[in-house]
């Protein structure tokens, strides 16, 4: 994946005289000593990072950690004091009045934590307001508005007011206008923190969807980790105004950076950060390939390595079945054609690569059997076992 | 020496400056001071001929309806019979001649006070420098005002208006910065990052965000222009504040009072009338309505 954004040495101070306190923050102050010395206030310091095309980037950190700031850095609803933000390699800190507002209108939109609809347009005028803002004809602007709010779900109330709608409702109308201007990257600031859990989560699904319908490059803050392990690509964790770790899910809650991080995660439901896929062990059961092996030879190399159940693949590594001593015993004396199939151990239910471990788990807990995960194409990709499951809560709670 | 000074000489000649200022200014700026006459006059005087050359049945009947169709079908009884009154005490005339004074100087007043509210709320800079001297017009009891305006425009209508034009004028300027201020930071950043101008986000998002508090100021400053209207026919501006003047010198209690009803019937529905404007009906756009019935036949 190529580059989208890349943010190079980034800094906001607020305040009279930033240079002074850019000097001390190069003295390793904290942004609290500097606050009490300068009465300035760092924002964000010295963030350097990139974010990829195509991904979610959800940043996280406690409220005034400079989650805001960063991202009004990108489209420079704030000034940045110091740093570069290229945008497909165009600074974008360097950017004169005609051609930032050029950049709003066609690379960057945004959604609002509080939505920010005008209350006295309709929902399709709302809709279409970046694009009323571009000076694009009524007829086109209302084809467009129509079009994204198809998108969203809301097409049949594309004439109501936004004070018609339901919280819900209204931040879909948000998201319609970020995506009606078809601008390549989202900003979004908390865009789902107002809305009830169960809508929030329906709204987190819908994002998901719509990136996999056509993926755009989603710079997304949020406070709430759930939310973060359910949409993001990957999470910068912000503190103090710094980043202080950057990384997939998985990684970061398997790998804090440090105690502030770790803290984060404490208590996270590590059920959620991982898919069947990530803790499937290929290594963990024998494997034999159908049409090498017969019946009676697996028995014998069961035996011999004193194992008890393994797994059956076909040529093409596809998963076919798991057999046990017991029923390899009990099939060796079948005809010929059905002997393996006779030798299938029944009622084994398979894992499909993305099933929440959540889900992995009431498998497991309900087989006296390791669980195999499959790809979706059949595939066999390894099993999970009670063992891989305790050392993976484990090691993440 | 000392002995013969008493507190009584003492005397500082502010009114011999004063008068010197004015006598320097209308010598000076007659161009500028003839010029601002004539434009007001103008308009003024062109309201009220408009106004006058409706015939009164009719206006009447304009000024119900509008009361019925944005208020309420009450309040358009209420303005059936406050115009039956006005016929019945024989003060149509002075009547009108007053709504074109008050309508004609608003107008004015909210051309000028509008911007300017609009440059305070923009600058901080200009917001520091304005206030006080709106602070300063609001302090002043009204009548203060009809000296300056007699003095460089004489009497009649010219100075009225004018007079009334900068005392009604403060509650537009403060409440269009207000409302302008009062505009959320997000409603404002959704503008920008959506690539507004500064002259777009002025335009569509915080003028028509602000819009109930301006409103709000344009119903102030008619109001404040009514009672002020009254007070100018002091220096000759004519219209129902004439009628009460006169009822007061010939001691005429009933004239007086005729004068008095004139007043408060225009204020009243002035008052009702112009705050419906801006607040949108509760329920449903007239365009929604149409197309529920359109739907349903
Ligand atoms: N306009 C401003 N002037 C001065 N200081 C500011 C300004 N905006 C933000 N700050 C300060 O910068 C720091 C970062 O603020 P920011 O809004 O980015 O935090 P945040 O992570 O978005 O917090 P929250 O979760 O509460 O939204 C805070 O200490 C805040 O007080
Ligand atoms: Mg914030």
């Amino acid at each position: 994946m190529t580059d989208k954004l890349v943010i190079e040495g980034l800094y906001k101070i607020f305040g009279p005289e930033p240079e002074q306190a850019l000097a001390l923050l190069d003295e390793g102050l904290s942004k609290d000593e500097i606050f009490d010395r300068t009465r300035t206030t760092v924002g964000v310091q010295d963030a350097s990072f990139a974010i990829r095309d195509g991904e979610v980037f959800v940043v996280m950190g406690l409220s005034g950690s400079g989650k805001s700031t960063l991202v009004r850095m990108l489209n420079r609803l704030i000034e940045p004091t110091a740093g570069r933000v290229l945008l497909d390699g165009t600074d974008i800190t360097r950017m004169s009045k005609g051609e930032l507002i050029d950049m709003r209108r066609h690379k960057m939109s945004m959604v609002f934590q509080s939505f920010a609809l005008m209350p006295h347009k309709t929902v399709a005028e709302n809709t279409s307001f970046g694009l009323e803002v571009s000076g694009i004809a009524v007829a086109e602007r209302r084809r467009r508005a129509l079009k994204a709010l198809e998108t969203v779900g809301l097409a049949p109330f594309a004439d109501s007011r936004p004070d018609e709608l339901s919280g819900g409702m209204k931040q879909r109308v948000g998201l319609a206008r970020a995506l009606a201007t078809e601008a390549p990257i989202l900003l979004m600031d908390e865009a789902f923190s107002a809305l009830d859990p169960l809508i929030r989560t329906e709204m987190q699904d819908e994002l998901v969807r719509l990136q996999q319908h056509e993926a755009h490059t989603v710079v997304f803050i949020s406070h709430d980790l759930d939310e973060a392990i359910r949409i993001g690509d990957r999470i910068a964790i912000m503190e103090g105004g710094a980043i202080v770790q950057i990384g997939t899910p998985e990684e970061i809650v398997t790998n804090p950076a440090n105690e502030y991080v770790r803290s984060f995660f404490y208590g996270v439901d590590v059920s959620k950060v991982f898919k069947a896929s990530e803790i499937a062990e290929k290594q963990g059961l024998m494997v034999f390939e159908r049409p090498g092996v017969n019946v009676r030879a697996a028995l014998a190399q069961l035996k011999d390595r004193n194992r008890n159940v393994a797994v059956v693949v076909d040529g093409d590594g596809r998963y076919r079945g798991m057999v046990s001593l017991n029923s390899l015993a009990g099939a060796v004396d079948s005809p010929g054609d059905t002997r393996w199939d006779d030798a299938f151990l029944k009622g084994i239910e398979t894992a499909p690569e993305d099933m929440d471990l959540s889900e992995v788990l009431s498998l497991v807990a309900a087989s006296e059997y390791p669980v195999p995960v499959v790809e979706e194409g059949g595939r066999y990709l390894g099993i999970v076992s009670k063992t891989v499951l305790l050392q993976t809560l484990d090691k993440a709670g | 020496m000392a002995s013969e000074f008493s507190i009584t000489d003492f005397h500082i000649p502010i009114g011999e400056w004063v008068s010197a200022a004015v006598d320097w200014i209308q010598d000076n700026f007659t161009g500028v001071l003839d010029g601002i006459s004539d434009a007001i006059k103008f308009i003024v005087d062109n309201f009220e001929d408009g106004l006058l050359g409706i015939p009164p049945v009719l206006l009447a009947l304009i000024i119900i309806l509008i009361a019925a169709w944005r208020v309420s079908w009450r309040f358009g009884i209420f303005a059936f019979v406050s115009m039956a009154l006005i016929f019945g005490m024989g003060i149509w005339d002075e009547t009108i001649s007053t709504l074109a004074l008050v309508i004609g100087s608003s107008v004015l007043a909210l051309v000028i006070g509008i911007p300017i509210g609009i440059a305070m709320a923009r600058k901080d800079m200009v917001e520091a420098v304005v206030r006080p001297v709106l602070d300063f017009m609001q302090t002043m009891p009204p009548f203060v005002y009809l000296i300056p305006a007699a003095i460089f425009f004489g009497l009649g209508k010219v100075p009225g208006a004018i007079a009334t034009l900068v005392f009604a004028m403060p509650p537009a300027v403060r409440l269009t910065n207000l409302g302008i201020r009062q505009v959320s930071e997000e409603h404002v950043e959704a503008g920008r990052a959506f690539g507004c101008t500064d002259r777009q986000l002025l335009l569509k998002v915080q003028l028509p965000l602000a819009m109930p508090s301006i409103m709000a100021g344009v119903n102030q400053t008619i109001m404040l222009a009514l009672s002020m209207v009254v007070i100018a026919s002091m220096i000759g501006a004519g219209g129902l504040g004439n009628t009460v003047l006169t009822g007061i010198q010939r001691l005429d209690v009933g004239l007086g009072f005729e004068g008095g009803l004139g007043v408060v019937l225009l204020a009243i529905l002035l008052d009702r009338i112009t705050q419906s404007v801006g607040t949108r009906k509760p329920g449903v756009s007239l365009r929604m309505r149409l197309k529920k019935v359109l739907g349903k036949g």
